[in-house]
Parts: C-alpha cells; structure tokens; sequence
C-alpha cells in the first residue's frame, strides 16, 4: 500500500531549469523584434531623432564658427561634454529610448500583435528578457555610433591634425570610449524603465515627461534624492565634468563602482518587476 | 487485504479516473468573468470530451471571453479552469498543447506567411530544421503553399484567416481553439476547411469552434454550447438538447398519400399535439412531446398497410430551430 500512497500525494520532483529552451526562445523573439524595431515603420521617428544631434556638427564641419572658444582646440572637450550632457544624452538618448523601450509592448497592443507571443509556450520572463535585449541592441547600436560620430565631427573637421593626435596618443580615445560608456549605461536604465512603464501605463507619455523633469531638475535636488535618479550616476561618470550652474546643489559624484553596479542591479529589479507584471497581464485591445 | 486497504485502493483508483478524466476534457468549474462591472460569462461549469465542440450565441454572449479565458488572454474572476489538466495560467505547459486561431485580424508587420508561421514555431524552442519542416506541413494543410513566401499584408482576408490557422496547427496541438475560422473564407475553401477539422477531430483532437453560421455548425458539430448573456443555456448534442426541450413539441412533416388518416389515428395519442395537413394535401405536418414515442406510432401505422408513407422528416430538430427557441431571433446568432 505504500506505493499507493506515495501516489496520492508524490513528492514534487524538482525539474532543472530549461536554460537552454529559453536561450533559443530569447534568440527568437530577439530576432523578430530587432527587425521590427530596425526596418518597422516606427523606426523613422528613432532614425530622424538619432540625426538630430549629427545634424548641426555636420552643418557645422566645413567652416569654423566665430566666438573665441571654436578657436581653441582646448576648448573642444568641454563643448562636447556640454553637447553631449545637454542634447545627446538627455534628449536623444532619452526619448529614443522611450520611443524603443515603450513600444516593445505597447506598440504590439496597438498593432494587436502581442497575442502571439502570449499564446507561445513561452514563460512571460523570457519574453521580457527577449523584447528588452532587442531594445537594448537596436538603442546601443543606434546611440553608440551617434556620439561616437558626434564627437568624431565636432573634433576632427577643424582640427584634423591636433584631433588625430588627440585621439590617437591623447586623452581623446578614452574620452570617446567613456562616452559611448555612458551611452550603453543610459540605454540600460532608462530602457528598463521605459519598458516598465509601457507595461503599465496606457498613456505612457506622461510618466516620460514626469521623468525627463526630474531628469533636467536633478541639479536643484538635495544630494540624497540626486540618487533616485539616472541621470546623477550617468554624470558621475564623465570624463569631463560640466558646471551645472549657480543654483546647482553640490554632490559628491559617485565613484564607478559604485555607479555601474548600482545602475545594473536597478535594471535588474525593474525587469523583474516587468516579469511579475506580465505574468498577470491580459490581452484585451478592445479596451486599449 | 483488509476492508480499509480496499476502501483506499477503490478511493485511488476514483482519483486516477478521475484524473485521467480531466486530463482529456477542457474543464471550466464555476468559471465567472466580470470586465470591472460588466458581466462577460457568469458561473460556468463544461466538461468538454474531445471532437468538435461549437459554441453558438449572439453577440455579446461571451464566446470570445470564454476562448479568452482557455487560453490565459484572459483570467477568471471566479472560478478555474483547465486544459487536459494543464491550468491556463502555466502558459510554459499549456501552449505545448492548444493552438488558437483568434478573431484579430493583425499580424507583425513585414513578414511572409512562411516567415510568420516559422517565426512562432521558433518562439516556440523548435529548431530551426523541424521548424521548417512544420511550417510546410502547416501551410499545406491550410492550401496556402503556393503563397507562402508572399507577404502577409498582401493577403486576401480569407488568406489572412488560413494563415492564421496554420500557425494555430503548425506545432500539433492536441487542442485547437477557433474563433470565427470559416470568416472571409470562400465556399471552396470553406468545405475544405470543413474537412480539415473533421480530419483533426477524428484524429483525436479537441476542437472548439465559434461561428455564425447555424447550418455549418450543425453539419460539422459533435455537440454545441449555447451562450446568451453570458450563460450557458445548453449544452451536448445539438439532437439531445432539442429532445429535453420539452415546452417546444418537435415537428415532424410526413410525406404520405392519406394525410388526414393519418391525423384522425396519430391525434388519439396524448403525447401528438397538433396535427395539420400540408398545403398540397400530401403531407401532415405533426408537433409531438415525445418523438420516440411518436415513431413507434408510425411504425405501425406503416405496418398496417393502408397509408403509405413516402418520408417522415424532423423539421425543427436542428440548431436553428434550437437556437431560435432557447435564444430567439432578437440577437441573431454572431
């Protein structure tokens, strides 16, 4: 009879986990959004907003503008880090990441597309890790080489030789690469955000502009509340650091190992919550 | 063995039946859907064997909310349900075994039929040569081989509607779940679709299907559910819900030469109702409580010779007449 009853209530055998189901699963779902998220007609909009910083640089490269600071090449690193800081990162960078990360899920509930993969045997973890991949891909390749060509025009069509040896024996190719850095380390918190936040919110324009004023406000907030934000980490880090004015309250930057880690471990929670969220989230696009 | 050990080996063997019952059958237990105030589906209860299962309802009955709620798009107020034993919020389990063909007519932008179907079989884990493999098999079974490397978005709204079948049965599923599936599609194409489900019925499969069109219903159902308002208001075999409807007597029209006759001797039996002659005086037309009965009545009348009956017929024994009775034409079925 013993056998019977290990057959009324048998002891739960624990399954390993199928990593290797899931990877493919990542694989393919990365594969049918980075192709959405590149050539969809949604991409557009990304496409004109990572040109709008090229765009003056460009407009700029074939004549030296007047005012005393365009004439000095010393001058240049602080010019990009205010570009940079101002336009790239907060701007650009920014919304491009809100327009990537929001539409990930969003932008399926407004095609009417997100039933198939919600009727995949897909865990709803692997889908978010599958869709936040994509969008970290197509931001990272896309913002990366936008600041890369950024810098690269603001320096090189006005000082062709001080630049090459700026870059190539000086600080230059640092600072770039510290740039591009912070690039990828925006696109992985506010891609995490802005993922979230398109699960959430019906409207998520609303808490992208909450956050992009908190983002631009970070300067008048007292060094505590500075943490809550992506921003203060991201300045943290650069490699030349910009004024932010007579009103600015004064806080200690944050070292990089502190900053990175921090920056990834809120990621990761964010995403987890993303996960806990869709495996409760239904699909009714009559009321979206 | 002890009177205990057989009350305990006659309980497990209850529970194996009876888990092995759930694990073939679609089981809703006291299932309820609300949308904040607004009732969807309310307390229902289904066993659901395999075959052919039609749900038939106006609009605004719950058939897409009950589809929904199989499939985890939607999750129970109240209530829990599950597929062969798989509980529809383990989607990891579930979507290994039901496939469902949606009444959203959207695809992901860009992709040809074949990219679309495969795509899927990918986010699925299938590898890439079985993949391919499936989504021919699938394409096929829908006639659509020929288009496949066209884009979707350039589709015919019956081609869009076999795509989407196909990526419903392109990974094999034991259960097919099929909101409106013959919408858009061509009478060609429909009694081949038709054949297809009969096909994967007799395979084995469940298949529930929701669809407007009384008569197809009819012809390919092993049995209905019959929504309104959110309710179930029958269920089974579309002849055996038309059997307990006792406050509406069955009609039967009898082809014979002496119809009136034929009235004076079937009118002495309690259980005819109404008898009436047809227009051309060649038929009768006969409104009975119990069918069983009244054929037994006639057998031997035929036995007896002296009216010669040319066909007996059931004229309201099907889903039309059932629906029309249990729901009435108000709605008109969706």
């Amino acid at each position: 009879m013993s056998t019977s009853t290990a057959e009324i209530s048998p002891t739960p055998v624990k399954q390993p986990l199928p990593w290797s189901l899931w990877l493919r699963q990542v694989r393919a779902i990365f594969r049918l959004e980075i192709e959405k998220n590149f050539l969809g007609r949604r991409s557009i909009l990304l496409y004109l907003l990572a040109l709008l910083p090229i765009g003056p640089l460009a407009l700029l490269a074939p004549f030296t503008p007047p005012g005393r600071e365009w004439q000095d090449f010393t001058q240049y690193n602080m010019i990009f880090a205010v570009y940079y800081g101002g336009l790239i990162l907060r701007t650009v960078v920014f919304f491009g990441c809100a327009w990537i990360f929001m539409n990930l899920f969003r932008g399926d509930i407004i095609d009417r597309s997100l039933h198939f993969y919600f009727l995949s045997p897909v865990r709803r973890e692997v889908l978010v890790v599958g869709k936040y991949f994509s969008g970290l891909v197509t931001s990272i390749i896309l913002f990366t080489s936008m600041t890369i060509i950024c810098m690269l025009l603001l320096y090189v069509p006005h000082f062709p030789s001080e630049s090459t040896r700026f870059f190539l024996d000086g600080p230059g190719m640092s600072q770039l690469l510290t740039y591009a850095g912070i690039t990828i380390l925006a696109c992985i918190g506010y891609g995490a955000f802005f993922l979230v936040v398109g699960l959430f919110f019906r409207n998520p324009i609303i808490p992208a502009i909450v956050l992009y004023g908190w983002e631009w406000l970070n300067f008048l907030l007292p060094p505590l509340l500075k943490k809550v934000s992506v921003i203060h980490y991201l300045n943290s880090l650069t490699p030349v650091p910009v004024s932010e004015g007579p009103f600015a309250v004064v806080a200690e930057p944050t070292p990089a190992w502190i900053a990175i880690p921090s920056l990834i471990a809120v990621t990761a929670l964010v995403l987890f919550i993303a996960g806990h969220r869709i495996r409760h989230m239904e699909i009714r696009y009559g009321s979206e | 063995m002890s009177v205990t050990e057989q009350k305990v080996d006659e309980g497990l063997d209850e529970t194996r039946n009876s888990k092995s019952e759930v694990r073939n059958f679609i089981v809703f237990n006291d299932v309820s859907k609300f949308y904040g105030e607004i009732l969807g589906v309310n307390r229902i209860n289904l066993q659901i064997a395999p075959g052919i299962t039609s749900l038939v309802g106006p609009n605004g009955a719950g058939k897409s909310t009950l589809m929904n709620l199989m499939t985890g798009l939607l999750r129970p107020s109240r209530g829990h349900i599950t597929i062969l034993g798989i509980p529809t919020d383990q989607p990891e389990q579930l979507f290994r075994k039901l496939g469902y063909c949606t009444q959203f007519d959207s695809f992901p932008r860009g992709l040809t039929g074949r990219e679309f179907v495969r795509s899927f079989l990918l986010v699925h884990g299938t590898d890439r040569k079985q993949a391919d493999e499936l989504t021919t098999i699938a394409m096929e079974r829908v006639s659509l081989l020929d288009a496949a490397d066209r884009k979707v978005a350039a589709y015919s709204k019956g081609m869009r509607q076999r795509i989407r079948l196909a990526q419903a049965i392109a990974h094999q599923p034991a259960v097919l779940i099929l909101d409106e599936p013959l919408n858009g599609l061509d009478p060609m194409v429909r009694a081949e679709t038709i054949a297809l489900f009969r096909k994967l019925a007799g395979e084995g499969l469940h298949l529930i299907i929701s669809s407007h069109i009384l008569h197809e219903v009819d012809m390919m159902s092993d049995r209905v559910i019959l929504l309104n308002n959110g309710y179930v208001v029958a269920e089974g075999n579309i002849h055996g819900v038309r059997d307990e409807m006792e406050e509406h007597p069955m009609q039967i029209l009898i082809r014979c030469d002496k119809p009136s006759r034929l009235a004076a001797q079937v009118f002495d039996h309690d259980h005819v109702v109404e008898a009436r002659l047809h227009d051309d005086r060649l038929g009768l037309f006969v409104k009975t409580r119990d069918a069983d009965r009244f054929y037994l009545l006639l057998n031997r009348v035929v036995a007896e010779g002296e009216i010669n009956i040319e066909s007996v017929a059931p004229i309201d024994d099907d889903l039309s007449a059932v629906y029309q009775y249990l729901i009435g034409s108000g709605g008109g079925p969706s």
